[in-house]
Order: C-alpha cells, then structure tokens, then sequence
C-alpha cells in the first residue's frame, strides 16, 4: 500500500508514525447496522433483539462511571450521536489531532455473544460491511476486523473465506470470553483457517460472556470486572499453549487488546515451571510455554501499566519484549491513553518506534 | 500577573464552566455554589481538557454499603479518566506518588482522610468586579 | 524421630518457619472416631471415604515430589515422613499444616460441617499433639458461614490453630458480606485468613469455562487469587475488618505487582463506586495480604528477581514455604536464585511471626 501523503511528510519530518490498534466505531441508531441485515433478520432484531448472557438489554451488567457504557466525556460528536459514530469528529478528534497513520476498528460486534448462532454470523457479516462502507472506504486511514461468530465455526469459515482477500480486514476478531477456552479442538478450523489466510486473531476485552467472571463466583463491582478482563486473556493464551494450537498452526499469531500486558511475563514464568515438571500430561506441548508466547503473541498497550515507580515499566517492556507491544488508544472510552503522555518513563528511541508503529505495520502489513 | 476579564457575572449558570483562552493557556471558569473558580483546562495525569469534565459531589464513607455526599457539585471529574480534582484547590482526591514513598513496612492510617498528595491541577485565583468576572494570571 | 535417628543429616539449617505443609488428608477410618452417630453411619453407607480435591490428583508430579514419594513397602508412618523431610531436614522451628481435603468441597453443608470438624480433631490429636513444632490451619465449610464461625470459636483456645483455611475458588468471592461472620471470628481470636490454590468447583476455573488439563487448571489458579484480592478490597473487607491479614498460600508471587499496578490505577477513577477503599488498592495489599513463596514463579534469569521485588514494593509479604510434598522445588533449594541477603531473615522467619501472632507465644 501507497504512503499517503501526511505519512511521507511525516517521515521526511522524523516525526513519530502512529499506529492505534484499538479504536471502537459505533452506529449513530441501532438501525444503522440494521441496513447491512437482510430483511428476514432485520425483523427477528427488532422484535427480539440482540439476546446476550447478561441481566438487562441494553446496559452493561456492571454499569460504567460515565454516560454511553463508559466514554470519554469529551468524545460526544457535537453534531449528535454517540462518541465515535461520526467519521468526520473522529477524524478531527482522533486520527488528525494525534496524527494516527492508520487505525484499527475494534467493533465489539453482539454477533460474537448473541446465543443465536444464526442471527450472530448475520451480524457479523454486517458489522464487516459496515466497517468498509462507513469507515474504511472513506477514511483510507483505517482497517477493519474481520467479526466472525466463533461459537458457529462453519460460518465464521465462511466469513473469513468471503472477506480475507480484502487488505482493509487487518484481522480476525474473537471476543476472548468463549464457551470454551480459545485452544480447544472445536475452534481449530477457525484457528486454522486465521493463520492459513495470513490474519493475526485479535481479542478484545469483552463485557460478558456464559460463565462467571472469576473461578470464585460473580464479581459486585465495575473495578473487579474492569481487572478481570486481563483473566480472560490470560485463560487464551494458557490455552493455546497447552493444547498445542501454536505447534499445530505455527502461522496462528494472537493479539491480546485491552488485556494488559504486565501479567504476561509472570504467567509465561509459571507455565514454563510448571511445563518442566507436568509435560508429559501435554505431550504435543513440545517447546516451553514461553517460547511459544514471544512467538505468537503480541499486545495492545492500553490501558498502559502504571507503576508506582514509572520506571518499573521498563523492566516489564524488555520481559514482554518491546517488540511485541503495540500501542493503541481505545477511543472513545474512558480509560483512553494519549500518545503524548501515555509513557510516564522516556523510552529509547528505537522502542519509541517500534510500539508506537512500526510493530503494527509489520503485523499486520499495514504497508 | 495581569488581570483578565473573561465572563459577565450571570454568563455562567449555575453549575457550568466557560472555556476561555487567556495569554495562550486554555483555563474552565466554574461557578458552583455561589463563587467561581478557574483551572487550566490540562489534567496532570495524562493531559485531558479537564474542564469538559463532570462536576460531582464529594463521595466518602467509612462503611461498605454506606455513603456520604457532601461538597456538592465542587469535584471536577477528568472527562477521560475520572480522576478527582477539588475546584477549589485544585488537589487530586487519589494520590499515586503516596503508595511509592510508603512502601517499605509503613503502615497506612486507616480510617481517617484520602490521601492527598501532588497531582494538581492547576487554579488561578477569580475575583467579581462590578458585573465581570476575572481572573488572574 | 529424628532426622539423625534416620540416619540422614540435616542438609539446611534454615531456622525457619515453614507456611505451608500438607499433611496426608484424613481417610473415613481417621475420621470416624471423631463423628456422631448420625455422620459415622452416613459417611458408611454412602461411602464417603476419599475425598481428594481434583486440583491435586494425587499421582501426579505436582502433588508429589518424586523423592517425598513413598516407596512401596516403605512403612514410614505421614508423620514421620513430615519430620524426616521437613522438620528435620530444614531444621524448622515450626511449620503450618495445610490440610487439602474435600470437606470444604461438599454441596451438604452439614456434612462438608461434619466431615470438617472430624478433620481438624483429627489434626489436633495425630499431629499437633505427637509434634510440637506443628501448627495447623482450622478447615471449615464455607457452605455455612455462620457454622464456620461457630467452628473457629471451638477450636481457637487450642492456641496451635493459627489460622483459618479457605480455597481459592468457592461460590461467592470471598469479600462478600455472606462470609463476613468468619473474618469476624478470625480477628477476634487474632489468627489471619489462609487462602489456599484449589477449587471448589461451584464455577468454571476460568471466564472461558474448563480447560482441558491439570497444567492450566493449576497455573490459572492465580486468577482465583486475583479474584479474592480484588473482592476483599472492592468489598471493604479491610475496612470492616482492619485487622484482618490474609494469607495466599501456594499463590504464585509474580503475577502481584501487576494487580497492584492496574487496581491503583482503576481506583484512582472509580473510586466513587467503593468510596470506603481510601488508599491505594497497592498500599492496602502491602498492608493486609501475604504470600507463601512456593511456587514462586520467578523470573528465569536470577537478576530480575531483584526487579519484580522491587516492583512488589514490600519485604514484609512473603512468607517462607515448602508446599510439601507437592513439588516446587528440587533438592534444598527453598527459595529462588537472587533473593537478596537482607530479605531472607524476613521470609524465612520474621514476617511469620508477624503474620502469625499464635506463632510468639511461648508454650502450646
């Protein structure tokens, strides 16, 4: 892909190119997505919905501190319509303020949740045309994620079969919250079908799933939850390690988005202890667990660590690997990280680069 | 230090803030509670326009289950990550730097104030003059 | 029995305290001389014998070190095998007994009731009384919190309990108000709260539900951890209770600094939903929680470990542990390469004292 012209101006100028690998577009009405639904769905979503495992429809189950399921409150388009659903504000607000090369979408699509197989892979599909339509064909800035319904392999097999040769689907989305965890055999041709097209599985944090959010029952607060997500991420890594995914598709590459990232050197410790000593419970496990993880996978760094000690960070950055972190903003919501003033510890130039975008491009072949 | 005119007394309803441009710094004017208060509009943390944040009450307890509001309206909430900032004084309800330097077996007091420490947001001091409100900087 | 008695040297004179022990657990035969007639029937007929925890399958190489493991034929009583590999060979001054068993398990309140107040008159009579240098956690149900209590209330003025134990994985997190009746007899009777890996199966291990194998089950026990940090904090246990110390036991140590990072983080923007959490989450773990330090997960390279202590901020929360017999270890290599000097007095002995009160008190 051509540079654009901002980018080659850029550059000539030394400047720092920014990739932002979480950015959440959203539909100004519901009925928005509606138009990207044939008819026959169109009509079972208005009259029964988007059904979730959650209590209540249309609310988060643990209620975010700021309006629109937690945005930033200075995100609210001035012309109407909820942070992030106008192109041109998000333009001005995100991608030209910061001057962000190119963005991700994360949609976070009901279709991935909704207990309707069915009705899930159509709004899949339809939060994959909406993505081009309203977003990437006009705003060349911007890539898309390939929704898929991974609960309901023959489709989402479809869905990537249909829409993998179009270079705007940077990856395939998979909320991390599955019925089972992500390396178990029945998401193998899923798993498969990502690598062999040459698409990383991004995951993002999601808000509910079909079983408690914790081994130890329910949490009663949003700052339980909010940590939480990172379990879930950490539950998808363990799993692809250890029922071999990433010895059986050495291609499959993972991106944990919204998930942290300073659990994850503790955790590849603890597999590898733990894998000396049990590998013969695993035996298609045959590398060290942590061999596999600075192979395959890489993460977004928002919501950004923050240390006590600001320093701390680097100690964390060198264990992950300051190439495999990936910075991103997660606008429009609240918790959203400013490329000016994210990092509280200077990094060195060269990591500067690499996790600002230089390992994006790379990933995801943004060139 | 200048003197700059930035509302006319009543220009600011009750509970809102004006975002003006005064020597290059973009600064909130509030009026809350009957007085004004101005701040850069910059949270220390990681740079949001401050003031197009939310004004809330004064959240404390001493018992889970149980709240107690007081200082109505007088904590401005960063619009991005919600920290707390006292309109008045402009200090940070919740303070990092305090975990750092209590780190080594000082035990933390329980049961009496937040920890206060030095995020700051930034205040200039208002004064009302005839019918304009002013601030100094 | 005496480690010279056996004829083995003691190889380490550690003069340490060790945090975590698990004896052999009771079988039905242990425990029947310690139930009613109603539960000695019950536990007969409906052959209630084993009740091994499925975190710990007991052939497999975490449950036991291959050379803690007896040999068959070898004749060498529980006991003595804690003595001769433990006691002796560590050269402890004392060591807390664990007891993983599948009492605190059972759906039926009133029997997991039962079934765990046999265990703990068993521990006191078969191992606390023949060895003065063990202690022993008090095992309740956590179906029956208010029988809880009633069970520490019993057992506390046998001052070698030390401590109340708790599993990592139960039905509600455990800082909800439902369980507050035992935080309130633990810091009456001044013994803190132990939370042990394992599962009491009430949800899927993780957000995902089951994972396939052992290996992920146990290494994602941190999240259960997590999970109860996070909730007696969220939940203002501390508050309620500010003199409750909370133990992690066989909780890994590294995964901490990165809950304390991000909780003081969340906090510092939604503290209004817990207004009664008023200092940092990281500051309140500091004060109130500890960790045992097998396993340890440390880093792979000596020189960091260092570093993630430094990022732990505090030499006051790790408490020195073997977890025998399950295997964290090899040979007499207790703690983890790079520990510096002045942190070993406080994990091998001081930080016990501190943590344990029970543990200064001269006389049994």
């Amino acid at each position: 892909m051509s540079t654009t012209a901002p980018e080659r101006a850029r550059a000539a100028a030394g400047r720092l190119s920014i990739v932002d690998c979480d950015i959440h577009p959203a539909m100004r009405t519901p009925a928005e997505l509606l138009d990207f639904l044939p008819e026959r769905w169109r009509l079972h979503v208005q009259r029964y919905g988007a059904r979730v495992p959650q209590p209540f429809m249309g609310t988060l189950p643990y209620p975010r501190m700021t309006p629109g399921n937690g945005m930033r409150m200075d995100a609210w388009p001035p012309g109407g319509g909820p942070p992030a659903s106008d192109p041109d504000f998000l333009r001005e607000q995100l991608l030209d303020t910061h001057g962000i090369d190119f963005g991700i979408l994360q949609p976070l699509p009901a279709g991935s949740t909704t207990m309707d197989l069915d009705l899930g892979a159509a709004l899949c599909s339809a939060t994959n045309e909406w993505q081009l339509q309203k977003w990437c064909r006009p705003e060349p800035r911007l890539r898309a994620s390939l929704c898929v319904p991974q609960e309901y392999p023959e489709a989402a097999l479809a869905e990537i079969e249909r829409r993998a040769g179009d270079r705007a689907f940077v990856q395939v989305a998979i909320p991390p919250r599955t019925i089972e965890p992500l390396g178990r055999r029945r998401y193998w041709p899923i798993l498969e079908a990502a690598a062999a097209a040459g698409l990383p599985i991004g995951l993002h944090s999601a808000a509910y799933g079909q079983h408690a959010n914790s081994g130890a029952g329910w949490f009663s607060y949003y700052i339980e939850e909010h940590f939480a997500f990172a379990h879930s991420l950490q539950t998808v890594v363990t799993s692809l390690v250890m029922e071999g995914a990433f010895e059986r598709f050495p291609g499959l590459r993972v991106v944990i988005i919204e998930g942290g990232f300073a659990w994850a050197p503790p955790l590849a410790w603890r597999l590898d202890q733990h894998w000396a000593r049990m590998r013969d419970e695993v035996p298609h496990v045959k590398r060290p667990p942590s061999e596999y993880i600075r192979e395959h996978v890489w993460f977004t760094t928002q919501p950004i660590e923050e240390p006590e000690n600001p320093a701390d960070l680097l100690d964390t950055i060198g264990w992950v690997g300051a190439d495999r972190l990936m910075f991103s903003t997660d606008y429009p919501h609240w918790d959203f990280d400013d490329p000016r003033f994210v990092f509280k510890v200077t990094l060195p130039p060269e990591q500067r680069r690499a996790i600002f975008g230089a390992n994006a491009r790379a990933l995801y072949r943004l060139d | 230090m200048a003197r700059h005119v930035v509302a006319k007394v009543g220009e600011i309803a009750a509970g809102t803030s004006k975002q003006v441009t005064v020597r290059g710094r973009e600064i909130g004017v509030f009026y809350v509670n009957g007085e004004y208060f101005a701040l850069l509009n910059r949270c220390p943390h990681e740079g949001a326009p401050l003031c197009r944040g939310r004004l809330s009450n004064l959240t404390e307890s001493d018992e889970p289950g149980v709240f107690r509001v007081s200082r109505k309206g007088e904590m401005l909430r960063c619009p991005w990550h919600g920290w707390e900032f006292d309109i008045r004084t402009g200090q940070s309800w919740c303070d990092p730097e305090h975990t750092y330097v209590k780190r080594y077996g000082v035990s933390v007091e329980p049961g009496s104030q937040l920890a206060k420490g030095p995020y700051v947001a930034e205040t200039f001091a208002v004064t009302v003059e005839d019918e304009y409100v002013v601030v100094e900087m | 029995m005496s480690a010279a008695t056996l004829g083995r040297e003691a190889s380490v004179d550690l003069d340490a305290i060790d945090c975590d022990i698990h004896p052999e657990p009771p079988r039905r035969a242990d425990l029947l001389p310690y139930l009613d007639e109603y539960w000695q029937e019950a536990a007969t007929t409906r052959d209630v014998d084993r009740l091994d925890l499925t975190s710990y399958p007991i052939n497999s190489p975490l449950a036991m070190r291959p050379d803690w493991r007896p040999q068959p034929g070898d004749g060498t009583s529980a006991l003595d095998r804690v003595r001769r590999d433990v006691l002796d060979h560590f050269g402890l001054r004392f060591g807390i007994l664990n007891c993983l068993y599948g009492a605190q398990a059972m759906f039926n309140e009133h029997f997991g009731g039962a079934l765990c107040r046999a265990t703990n008159d068993w521990i006191a009579r078969h191992w606390l009384d023949p060895e003065p240098r063990l202690r022993a956690s008090i095992v309740v149900s956590l179906q029956d919190p208010v029988a809880a209590a009633a069970e520490i209330e019993r057992l506390a003025p046998d001052r070698r309990f030390v401590q109340v134990l708790a599993l990592a994985m139960g039905e509600k997190p455990l800082g909800r108000r439902y369980y507050w009746p035992i935080f309130e007899a633990a810091v009456r009777h001044g013994i803190p709260l132990g939370i042990h890996a394992g599962s009491m199966v009430r949800h899927a291990p993780t957000q995902s539900g089951f994972p396939s194998y052992l290996i992920e089950d146990y290494t994602g026990q941190t999240q259960g951890f997590a999970a109860q940090v996070l909730s007696l904090i969220a939940e203002g246990v501390f508050v309620k209770f500010p003199g409750l110390r909370v133990v992690l036991i066989e909780s890994g140590v590294t995964w901490m600094p990165s809950l304390m990072w991000r909780m003081s983080k969340d906090w510092r923007g939604v503290r209004t939903e817990v207004p009664w959490v008023k200092t940092p989450p990281a500051s309140i773990m500091r004060q109130h929680v500890r960790m045992t330090t097998a396993p340890f997960d440390a880093p792979p390279d000596p020189a960091d470990l260092g570093r993630i202590l430094a990022h732990l901020g505090s030499d006051e929360m790790l408490l020195f542990a073997t977890d025998y017999p399950h295997w964290q270890f090899d040979g007499d290599a207790v703690l983890p390469a790079g520990l510096p000097d002045a942190a070993r007095r406080k994990i091998l002995l001081e930080n016990a004292l501190q943590t344990y009160p029970r543990l200064r008190e001269t006389g049994s």
